[in-house]
């Protein structure tokens, strides 16, 4: 009895750890680009916040806006007040799932292309978004790209007609993340 | 041992009921963790927030902001003053004179200011230095206040009134020490309060004072993302101005548009600079004696940030 309490045990644990993979981050990549004729405005944050359910397939990001840094001081003050309005809408946050989920082995080396949908919320308002992605495994450890488009109308993000021509309508979204095993308490 | 015949068994069902419980844990923990992924990594670390965009720009109207240049930008600066509206039809309601500041800042650091100007009223140059001491934040760290800590010369360079006597070059220079104490209150209001203190090498009258204290005070309400409504009030301690010098009042709008700042406003002051509008302001609000103005700043990015 004891023997195969232990067995049983062994085996729940065995199980629980490896099926409910989960991995994560603190200091994923993401950055953005306008691209107009007259201005190219970048930012770039290394302190996205990322988990991964490749058993589930889900995955969730959340990033700070105050944390992008823009080359220019002003362009990040005014990204902040007048466009992001980091004061009342602290984060970004995506939650999405991984389509294709079956077409990825998180557990063997190589490069997964991945199709990724979910819900984006930036600004305080919430869009669906689709987009194609990779996952990249290399002995155990987990990393995934993604880049996609938005429209700042889309988000609420008004732009006054003295800067229309410096800001672009379509911004570019680059992502990257490098995670690591979760180890659930 | 021997009144206890029951002690083997009773030791395996203890661990028993134990291993028991933690399997049921385990086969339940995947199931309940399936709500939200984030919330798998715990509480944040905490960060420092500073407040940031207290006012739109280093200047208030006259008065310093709290605010300072961020780091490898150049500010270029141009203050410009008309006369007195109550120069009336015959001056155009002052808008026949002009006086103007040309100046420019540059942050070294994000908390280091330098700057410079020439005003043409007494043909004054003048230099500051400013530095933020602290920086109210939120988070991590807590700070209330911004404090920053302005020194200021100011040289007239206009020849000597009585070229007669002997006059020495130490007798053009003035300084300006402020401490400058502000919050941002809400993302729209922020206030702040400026002890100063104006030394004159040289002053007219006996009974004048060489260092002249004062007290500065600013606000300013944002009216939109762009516009925000300032006022300034600087009250001079009594006893130390000669008779006819008044304190400076001045209200304004700020307009943002990219990477330009204007400031349009009204002020009884003359000068530009603070050992001016501090000490010399002999405008009368009530007689009309107000100036309208504006400055216009424009920030260029020197030394980029790497991001």
């Amino acid at each position: 009895m004891k023997q195969f309490l232990f067995f049983f045990l062994f085996l729940a644990t065995a199980t629980t750890t490896l099926s409910a993979q989960k991995y994560f981050t603190r200091t994923g990549h993401i950055s953005f680009s306008s691209d107009t004729p007259i201005e190219k405005i970048e930012a770039t944050n290394d302190k996205a916040t990322c988990v991964v359910d490749t058993e589930a397939g889900r995955m969730e990001f959340a990033v700070l806006i105050k944390a992008f840094a823009f080359e220019k001081a002003l362009m990040q003050e005014h990204f902040n007040e007048n466009y992001l309005e980091s004061g009342k809408f602290p984060k970004a946050t995506f939650k999405g799932s991984i389509e294709n989920l079956a077409e990825i082995d998180f557990s063997a080396d190589g490069t997964y292309p991945a199709k990724i949908k979910g819900e984006m919320t930036i600004h305080g308002v919430t869009q669906s978004l689709e987009t194609e992605g990779s996952f990249v495994v290399k002995e155990g450890a987990i990393s995934a790209a993604a880049n996609f488009s938005v429209q700042t109308q889309d988000y609420g993000i008004e732009i006054p007609a003295v800067v229309r021509d410096n800001i672009a309508k379509e911004i570019m979204i680059d992502v990257a993340v490098d995670l690591e095993p979760l180890k659930t308490k | 041992m021997e009144a206890c015949p029951f002690k083997t068994n009773a030791m395996f069902h203890q661990p028993a009921r134990f291993l028991f419980l933690l399997l049921l844990v385990l086969i339940l923990l995947p199931l309940s963790a399936q709500e939200d992924l984030l919330d798998l990594l715990g509480e944040e670390e905490p960060t420092v927030e500073f407040a940031t965009a207290s006012f739109k720009t280093n200047r208030v109207i006259n008065l310093h902001s709290l605010e300072s240049t961020a780091g490898g930008v150049f500010d270029f600066k141009i203050g410009h003053r008309f006369g007195f509206v109550s120069g009336g039809f015959g001056e155009l309601f002052g808008l026949d004179q002009a006086l103007i500041r040309i100046g420019g800042d540059y942050g070294i650091t994000d908390r280091l200011t330098v700057g410079g100007g020439r005003s043409s009223f007494e043909k004054t140059y003048d230099g500051f230095l400013k530095y933020k001491l602290l920086r109210q934040s939120s988070g991590a760290k807590k700070m209330p206040v911004t404090v920053a800590f302005l020194a200021s010369t100011a040289v007239k360079t206009l020849p000597f009134r009585n070229p007669d006597r002997e006059n020495y070059v130490s007798s053009k220079f003035f300084y300006t020490y402020q401490l400058i104490l502000g919050r941002k209150f809400s993302d729209g209001f922020s206030l702040q309060i400026s002890p100063t203190l104006v030394h004159r090498n040289l002053v007219r009258l006996e009974s004048e004072a060489n260092d002249v204290l004062a007290i500065g005070t600013a606000g300013r309400i944002k009216l939109s993302k762009r516009i925000a409504i300032n006022a300034e009030y600087i009250y001079v301690l009594p006893d130390q101005l000669a008779p006819g010098y008044r304190n400076s009042l001045s209200v304004g709008f700020d307009i943002e548009t990219g990477g330009h700042v204007f400031q349009l406003h009204f002020t009884n002051s003359t000068s530009l600079v603070e050992k001016g509008f501090i000490t010399e302001t002999v405008g009368n609000w009530l007689d009309g004696d107000i100036h309208f103005g504006f400055n216009v700043s424009r920030v260029f990015t020197l030394r980029r940030k790497k991001g």
